[in-house]
């Protein structure tokens, strides 16, 4: 890994000198990385990206872009592209005007300007829209627009403050294809803001999971999906059943706890004996009565949705969801019918309890 | 139903309570002999063509536009740099600035006059054109400041960011995104400027000097001194001349708000 393009060094913001917006933040994006600041409203994401870009000032703490801290630098010599949310194309110009709008700011001469235009069309799948006013343009058109008008000076970071959240969804899902992509054949490092868990699963090279201003975890999606630091990571990212439980102790490697309806379970982890949160993906739990973790529940309800069937099931005073896969065992159930249900030890993880360390 | 009769009749009668005395200057003007009656003794331009071959007319014509051209360039320049600072500037007090500015259209015009007269005197100013686009700028800013105020309302500031983000300083931020996007309302505020010292007689008869007659000052004049058509001619033109100026705010207001 090279040196990164992007260092937080104990940034902080506040707006009223009190409260921190970001509390003291430190962060590294290596080169060509697509990292996802992922977090709730008000949790920090989008600020800490305007500070990256230059609209808002730290109030302490260094902000470097390869190298180099930039707290001073003006955003307009900071080169970096950024795709807004709502497009923020000008509503003045035709596309090609708003593409050539960085390149003339570059002093770019004329005939390179029409070319560059043409091949960044071409990326975006525009071709033929040149003349076209934005306002002339469907939402997901002027997004790829924005796209495009972010890439054509072929900056090295190109920062994206929830692009697709204006979209509906096929034309999210559509985008996000499109967007890893180039991604991908630009090699362009991306720090992508959303509040969406789907869309950073689906796109980001690591995942910054952002609360109440400070990073609540730094992983791969498939570290912060299987092995949650926290109840807060553990419930953001997809849906996941939390059981409060009790340790009674160790066997081998795994803990032995006792579920709310007073069965036990083995479960991976080294939490200390006494309370403790478990984790469980309902894609995990399975119809059956297979190895040591078998549970005995009480259907309260089933909806089916196509490709799954989700039930809610009580144990004892803890509801649980599960989810079935079409066609395995366990469907047509009714409200109040006991079902066996079991999931391998390695499905699930511990955690502190809910308010403890 | 008679409810409505009456209203529609009442209506009427203010209608042409207010109309009538403007609308009888048009026949008065067109009139073939000197003797003002209504309705005239025959039809013709003789007056406008006494008007426009008169010197003291021409000259106050001259008056007028270059000091309403140079309060509007002053005007719209200064009212527009005012609003861009109210709008983008994170400004304590931006109530009480707002309100300062506008003081002017509040302050009785005859106050403002006396207040000037006596800055005026102090300062040597008095009697100078130079003095009078000054005073004419006072109060002709609050216009272009709350016509512009209301244009800014409709940009979206995420179009400034992206400007600076794609590599452009704030002068061209400003002159290629901002300004375009803005100038219906500032074109708005500077007709506004324009009208408003066009049509200004208060200020003028307190600051200008002996021999600047304005339009306005030079039919206040031509009524106590001949009274004759040629003023009725005059005042036709500068009532059309307002039309038109009001015309063009409207329209331009129309297509400011468009923006967003």
């Amino acid at each position: 890994m090279s040196a990164p393009v992007v260092h937080f060094r104990g940034v902080t913001k506040s707006y009223d000198g009190r409260s921190l917006a970001v509390a003291p933040l430190d962060l590294a994006v290596a080169e060509g990385e697509f990292l996802t600041l992922l977090g709730p409203s008000g949790s920090g994401k989008t600020t800490t990206l305007m500070m990256l870009a230059g609209f808002e000032a730290p109030s302490s703490g260094e902000i470097l872009l390869e190298g180099r801290v930039v707290n001073r630098v003006p955003p307009h010599r900071r080169g970096l592209g950024v795709v807004f949310q709502n497009y923020a194309l000008f509503p003045h110009m035709s596309v090609a005007e708003n593409l050539s709008f960085p390149l003339e700011m570059r002093r770019i001469p004329r005939a390179e300007r029409a070319e560059r235009i043409a091949r960044a069309l071409a990326t975006v799948r525009m071709e033929g829209f040149a003349d076209r006013r934005p306002a002339q343009l469907s939402g997901g058109q002027q997004q790829r627009v924005a796209l495009a008008r972010a890439l054509i000076f072929s900056p090295r970071l190109v920062l994206m403050d929830e692009p697709l959240g204006a979209l509906d969804r096929q034309l999210r899902e559509e985008l996000q294809q499109e967007i890893k992509a180039l991604h991908a054949r630009l090699g362009v490092t991306i720090l992508y803001v959303t509040h969406d868990q789907g869309e950073a699963l689906a796109l980001s090279d690591r995942i910054a999971v952002f609360r109440a201003g400070r990073i609540e975890q730094l992983g791969t999606p498939r570290e912060l999906y299987d092995r949650p630091a926290s109840a807060f990571v553990a419930g953001f990212l997809g849906e996941n059943n939390l059981i409060p439980v009790e340790v009674l102790g160790a066997e081998g490697a795994f803990r032995r706890c006792r579920l709310p309806d007073g069965g036990t379970i083995l479960v991976p982890g080294c939490r200390p004996p006494g309370p403790a949160l478990l984790v469980l993906r309902p894609e995990r739990i399975l119809p059956g009565a297979e190895g040591p973790n078998r549970l005995s529940a009480t259907v309260l309800g089933a909806t089916f949705l196509g490709d799954q069937t989700r039930l809610s099931v009580a144990l004892g005073p803890a509801t649980l969801a599960v989810k079935l896969p079409h066609g395995a065992a366990g469907h047509g159930l009714a409200r109040g019918e006991r079902i066996a249900l079991c999931f391998p030890p390695e499905a699930a993880a511990l955690l502190p309890p809910e308010g403890g360390g | 139903m008679t409810a409505r009769l009456l209203l529609g009749l009442a209506a009427a009668g203010v209608l042409l309570f207010l109309l009538a005395p403007i609308l009888a200057i048009l026949p008065l003007s067109l009139s073939a002999g000197e003797i003002l009656r209504l309705p005239p003794e025959g039809w013709s331009l003789r007056w406008y063509a006494a008007l426009l071959s008169s010197e003291r007319w021409l000259l106050a014509a001259r008056n007028s536009l270059v000091v309403a051209g140079a309060t509007t360039l002053l005007a719209g320049v200064l009212g527009t740099l005012a609003a861009l600072g109210l709008h983008f500037g994170r400004l304590p007090g931006r109530g009480a600035i707002l309100a300062l500015l506008a003081a002017p259209v509040v302050t009785p015009s005859i106050v403002t006059a006396a207040a000037l007269f006596l800055a005026y005197s102090a300062a040597g100013l008095a009697g100078t054109l130079f003095g009078l686009v000054l005073a004419h700028t006072v109060i002709s800013v609050p216009f272009v400041v709350l016509a512009v105020l209301a244009s800014l309302r409709g940009f979206d500031p995420a179009l400034l960011r992206a400007a600076e983000s794609l590599g452009a300083p704030p002068a061209a931020a400003f002159r290629r995104v901002v300004l375009p996007l803005i100038a219906p309302g500032v074109a708005a505020g500077a007709v506004f400027a324009f009208a408003t010292s066009f049509d200004e007689f208060i200020l003028t008869l307190f600051l200008a000097g002996p021999g600047q007659f304005t339009l306005p000052r030079q039919i206040y004049a031509a009524v106590r001194d001949v009274w004759d058509p040629t003023v009725c001619a005059a005042a036709v033109l500068l009532f059309l001349a307002s039309m038109l100026l009001l015309l063009a705010s409207e329209a331009l207001r129309r297509r400011g708000g468009g923006i967003g």
